[in-house]
Order: C-alpha cells, then sequence, then structure tokens
C-alpha cells in the first residue's frame, strides 16, 4: 500500500472515475469497475489487536463507511461477576485489558471502597500510584511499539519493548506475575516493595527519559510518520465528549479531563505534574501526549518514591480485609476469617456507586449496584476500548484503506477489554 | 464549584411532574425521571449552557425480576464546565420495554444503547441502528444479563459442531 497525505474529505478526482473517461485509454482493456465496493476485514487482521471484524465499504480506496463488529472475545464477564464475591473477580479484572492488569484492579477496587465507604493506609496510596503510573508507561511503550509497527517502523518496537520488559521483570518480582498480576486487593495492595524493588524502580526512572527520547527522535520529525499520523482521524473537541471519548484519545483534542487531576484519587493530589493536551485532534496529537504522559509519569513515580510514608500497606479492617497468610496458617481466628470471607463474602450497604479511573487507555469506571449481600447485584464496567470503537465510523470516513491501520491503532484498542 | 444537588433541583423546578425521586450515596447524585421525560431531560441537561453535560459517561441497565416496573436504565453524564457528574434513570415494564433513545443527543449512546439491548433486550425508540453487539447477531436464546437466565447458558453452545481432530500422518517406515 502506498503512504497517504493528510486528507479530510473524499476527493472526487481520486476515486478512479477519470481514469475511463480520458482519451489515453486503451480500447482493449476493460473498463474499471466503479462501484462501491464491500471489504470485509479481520476478524484474524494482523493488525486489529486480538479479533475485531472490519465491514468497511469501499469506494476506490476511500472509506464510505466502517462498521465494526465485536464480541468475539465475550466471555460475559459482568454476568460472572454477579455470581462470585467482590474479592474473587479481583483477578476477572485482570482479563479485561490483559496488557495492563494492576489499573484494571485498581480501578475496580477503587470501586467496592467507594461503595463500602473503606479508608486505605497512605502508604497503600503511595504504592498503588507507584505500580499503576509504571502500568502507564507499560501501556504507553506498548502501544507506542504495535502503532509504529503497523505504520511500518520496526525499530521503535524493539525499543519499546526493550524497555517494558524491565517493568514486567519488576512486576515479576513484586507478585509473581508479568501480566495477569491481581496484586491490588479491597483495603490496599498483596505485598509491600522490597528495598531491591525500590532500588530497581529508581534506576529505571532515572534512565528512563533518556530513552523516550531515543524512541521518540525516530518518529517525531520522522517524514513517514508524519504523513502517516498528521491530520489523520480528525476528531474535535466537541464531536469526542459527545462520542464519550476519554484520555489521550479525548485530551488529543484539546479537552482537558483527566480523573486524576480534577477528581484526585491515591497519591496524586500530592504530587506536582501536568496534564499534557493536543490540539487538533489528530492522530499525531494523540501520539505526543502519550509520549508526554509517560514523562509525567516518571514525575509521578519519582516523587512518590521520595515521599512514600511509612505503615501498613493493608487497611486494618477485618471484616472487609483478608487476613494474611502467615497468620491464616497458624492462628484459628484468621483461618475462620478468611474461610467466612472467601465463601460469604463481606456485607456491604445497599445502595449504587459509580467510580471512574483513569487508566491509559482512558476512563475506566465500574458501576456497582449492590442489594446488601456478598457479591454484586449489577456490576457495568465502563470499558474505555468499546466506547471508543463507537466512534470509528465518524472518525474513519474519507480516509484511504490504508489508513485504518493507524486509526485502529490511535485509540489503543485492546478487544478483551473492549468485548469483555 | 457548584453543588450537584443544585442541578438536581434546577431539573425538579423545570419538571416537577416528571423527578419522582432524588438520591444521594457516597456523594453520587442520581434522578429517578419518568420514563416518557426522558428525552427531554437529558436535551435539558446538554443543551441549557449552564449546565452544559457534554461528556456521556455509560449507559446501564439493571433488571429487578420482582417488581412491576422491571427494568431500570441508568445514564450517567459528565460536564466538562462545572466539573461534575450526575446519573439520571428511568424505569421499564418487561411488556412496554421500549424508552427513547438519546443517541440524538450524545452521539456515544449509540453503541451503549445497542449493548442495553444486546444484554437486557430493551428496546431504544428513535435508535439508528438497533442490531445485538456482542453476541451473535443469530443468537436466539434471549437476552443474557436478565436475573432469570441462567450462568450457563441455555444449551446452544452444547450443539455447536466440533471438528475431529486430524488423524496422525501416515508416513512409511522406511521414510522416518
Amino acid at each position: 500500500m502506498t503512504a497517504t497525505g493528510p486528507t479530510t474529505l473524499p476527493d472526487p478526482s481520486l476515486s478512479g472515475r477519470q481514469g475511463q473517461t480520458g482519451s489515453a485509454r486503451r480500447p482493449d482493456l476493460p473498463l474499471l469497475r466503479t462501484e462501491e465496493m464491500m471489504l470485509n476485514m479481520g476478524p484474524q487482521h494482523p493488525a486489529t489487536h486480538g479479533v475485531l471484524k472490519m465491514i468497511l465499504d469501499l469506494e476506490g480506496e476511500r472509506i464510505v463507511k466502517a462498521t465494526p463488529v465485536m464480541g468475539f472475545l465475550h466471555r460475559g464477564v459482568e454476568k460472572l461477576a454477579e455470581h462470585g464475591t467482590y474479592h474473587q473477580f479481583i483477578p476477572h479484572t485482570d482479563r479485561l485489558d490483559y496488557v495492563c492488569a494492576m489499573y484494571n484492579n485498581f480501578a475496580y477496587v477503587r470501586a467496592v471502597e467507594k461503595l463500602i465507604d473503606l479508608k486505605v493506609p497512605p502508604r497503600a496510596e503511595y504504592l498503588r500510584t507507584i505500580v499503576a503510573e509504571t502500568q502507564r508507561i507499560i501501556g504507553h511503550l506498548f502501544w507506542l511499539g504495535t502503532q509504529a509497527l503497523d505504520i511500518g517502523a520496526m525499530t521503535v518496537f524493539f525499543y519499546t519493548f526493550r524497555d517494558r520488559e524491565i517493568l514486567l521483570d519488576w512486576f515479576n518480582e513484586l507478585c509473581g506475575a508479568r501480566l495477569t498480576t491481581t496484586w491490588y486487593r479491597i483495603g490496599g495492595v498483596e505485598r509491600d516493595f522490597t528495598p531491591e524493588l525500590i532500588a530497581k524502580l529508581s534506576k529505571f526512572i532515572e534512565e528512563f527519559p533518556a530513552k523516550i527520547d531515543e524512541c521518540n527522535q525516530l518518529l517525531e520529525k520522522n517524514r513517514i510518520w508524519l504523513a502517516r499520523t498528521q491530520g489523520i482521524a480528525v476528531i474535535s473537541a466537541e464531536d469526542a465528549l459527545s462520542f464519550g471519548l476519554s484520555g489521550p484519545t479525548l485530551r488529543g483534542s484539546g479537552v482537558d479531563y483527566d480523573l486524576r487531576k480534577y477528581e484526585p484519587y491515591a497519591a496524586y493530589g500530592d504530587v506536582e505534574w501536568s496534564v499534557p493536551l493536543g490540539r487538533n485532534g489528530d492522530t499525531y496529537d494523540r501520539y505526543w501526549v502519550r509520549i508526554e504522559e509517560m514523562r509525567e509519569s516518571c514525575k509521578i513515580v519519582r516523587q512518590c518514591l521520595e515521599r512514600l510514608p511509612d505503615g501498613p500497606y493493608l487497611a486494618d479492617a477485618p471484616t472487609v480485609v483478608l487476613p494474611s497468610k502467615d497468620k491464616v496458617f497458624t492462628t484459628l481466628e484468621s483461618m475462620i476469617i478468611q474461610f467466612k470471607l472467601y465463601t460469604q463474602g463481606f456485607k456491604t450497604p445497599r445502595g449504587e456507586i459509580y467510580c471512574g479511573t483513569e487508566a491509559h487507555k482512558g476512563e475506566l469506571g465500574f458501576y456497582i449496584v449492590s442489594d446488601g449481600s456478598g457479591h454484586p447485584y449489577r456490576l457495568k464496567i465502563r470499558a474505555p476500548s468499546f466506547i471508543h470503537l463507537g466512534a470509528f465510523d465518524h472518525m474513519a470516513r474519507g480516509y484511504m484503506i490504508a489508513d485504518i491501520i493507524t486509526i485502529f491503532g490511535t485509540y489503543d484498542v485492546v478487544m478483551g477489554e473492549c468485548d469483555r | 464549584m457548584n453543588d450537584v444537588r443544585a442541578v438536581a433541583e434546577r431539573l425538579q423546578r423545570q419538571f416537577p411532574q416528571d423527578v419522582l425521586a432524588v438520591t444521594e450515596f457516597r456523594g453520587d447524585l442520581s434522578v429517578m425521571i419518568r420514563k416518557t421525560a426522558l428525552l427531554q431531560v437529558g436535551r435539558f441537561l446538554k443543551e441549557e449552557p449552564d449546565l452544559n453535560f457534554d461528556y456521556i459517561v455509560h449507559v446501564s441497565s439493571v433488571d429487578y425480576p420482582t417488581e412491576p416496573e422491571r427494568f431500570e436504565i441508568v445514564y450517567e453524564v459528565y460536564s466538562i464546565r462545572r466539573r461534575q457528574r450526575i446519573r439520571f434513570k428511568t424505569r421499564v415494564s418487561e411488556a412496554d420495554g421500549e424508552v427513547d433513545s438519546l443517541s440524538s443527543v450524545w452521539y456515544g449512546a449509540n453503541f451503549m444503547e445497542r449493548e442495553v439491548y444486546d444484554m437486557m433486550g430493551i428496546r431504544f425508540h428513535g435508535h439508528p441502528d438497533l442490531r445485538r453487539i456482542l453476541m451473535p447477531d443469530e443468537y436466539e436464546e434471549g437476552f443474557p444479563l436478565r436475573k432469570d437466565f441462567p450462568l450457563q447458558g441455555k444449551g446452544w453452545r452444547d450443539t455447536f459442531e466440533f471438528l475431529e481432530p486430524p488423524a496422525a500422518p501416515s508416513v512409511p517406515r522406511e521414510a522416518r
């Protein structure tokens, strides 16, 4: 496929109709077919980042209409949630956005803590913030690598995955898993940092801004990258809001909406950082926002590590929080509490809450309706990937078929979260 | 920053007949409205200049099978200018099962309402493209998030034909 320049509206002179009327056409060649064509793309296309099908109505190489067909990865997670206790749902959230499990855990436990009105100790808040921001760096690195690979820049992929590996190994040391982490707990976190983990992370955070520059200098002024991203998939701030877009996809259009800033949770209110905003709402601005967010994440992690308070990493709430394992194996009371919490769950007040958390893709929210029992009456996941695909048709119309890959990539869609 | 309760009071003044209840829980404000006023309330929240709830957060539904008005449809919207969020919901009975679509007010409601239809079977009047979205188009067992739908499904999956694993290729002895 050829590289395409920035385009906004279908240009009839390029749709293939001109070629046949010209006098230069050889009479022995058949006429070009000019009717609209329907093209099925996916569900196994390598650039769909999972299983997503697109039905494209094409006029020549221009997209007239794009219809996403999803649900290939639907597991009924919301139904499963109604049949388990609140603790048991944490591992399910790992599998929503499976490249960024930590943030899903975080969004879920925050929602449950809001429902039962549980205060988390300060050290746990800081640990949560640090890990959430490293997860954001992983998510953006993953996005940058795959987006550049889709557009054709292979080197960036190797650079970003090299750095991502360091953090995944760090996760492995922290909780024993690289991707499906389940490290967050209702009331705190599963275990504390060791001094080695803190040292490793500090070293990474010191070195990382230079590594961002290393990736960025391959792209920032690269002519192919500019031609493939500038002016592609433009969305105005007003439309982006109306579609419910969030995260870098919304901030690329210049809307100042970041829950970490305006509804501060965990330790985000205590540290200094800023919200990068795009201007044009195109793919390039969204890329720039994500690069800057990685630098801001470094700032947040560094400040949190400096100020890390002492104290417990789990709330002192024995009716809700699981007892520590060494107590379970040595005292009878803890064993009984553990058994009761796992089989019956804890009692919650009647009511309904919505709690949104700024994950790296956008606003990941949980709407929980409780009937007072030990399991959710209804749990709805507001998945940013799903909502972003709602705007796909609007953002893809008029562009060339080669841009489809770019437009997919610009949302940072993960189908595990989209289909639930 | 204005209190979000002022928005609820504003709604009560504007629609005295249609606002049925205002509840607050953990700082979340939700307004129960009459089904017939859904579209007007949505437009009012979005278009009134000093309210300007321009960002749609989510559309959900809850099933209460024992109650006469079985389904609850929940909309949550946010105002970037006011930095506030508000939830408004309405009830509909199973026999009726249809509410007005808000996809003309917030574009994002299009996909979110399709998901509600797919999962609970509530129809949205005036929706441009009301089809299943996560379940297959030919799915005929009903609506999986209703409370009377069993967790294991209703048996459709058991009728799938599975391909036999291919027989191991027979390799001549001398070729090994």
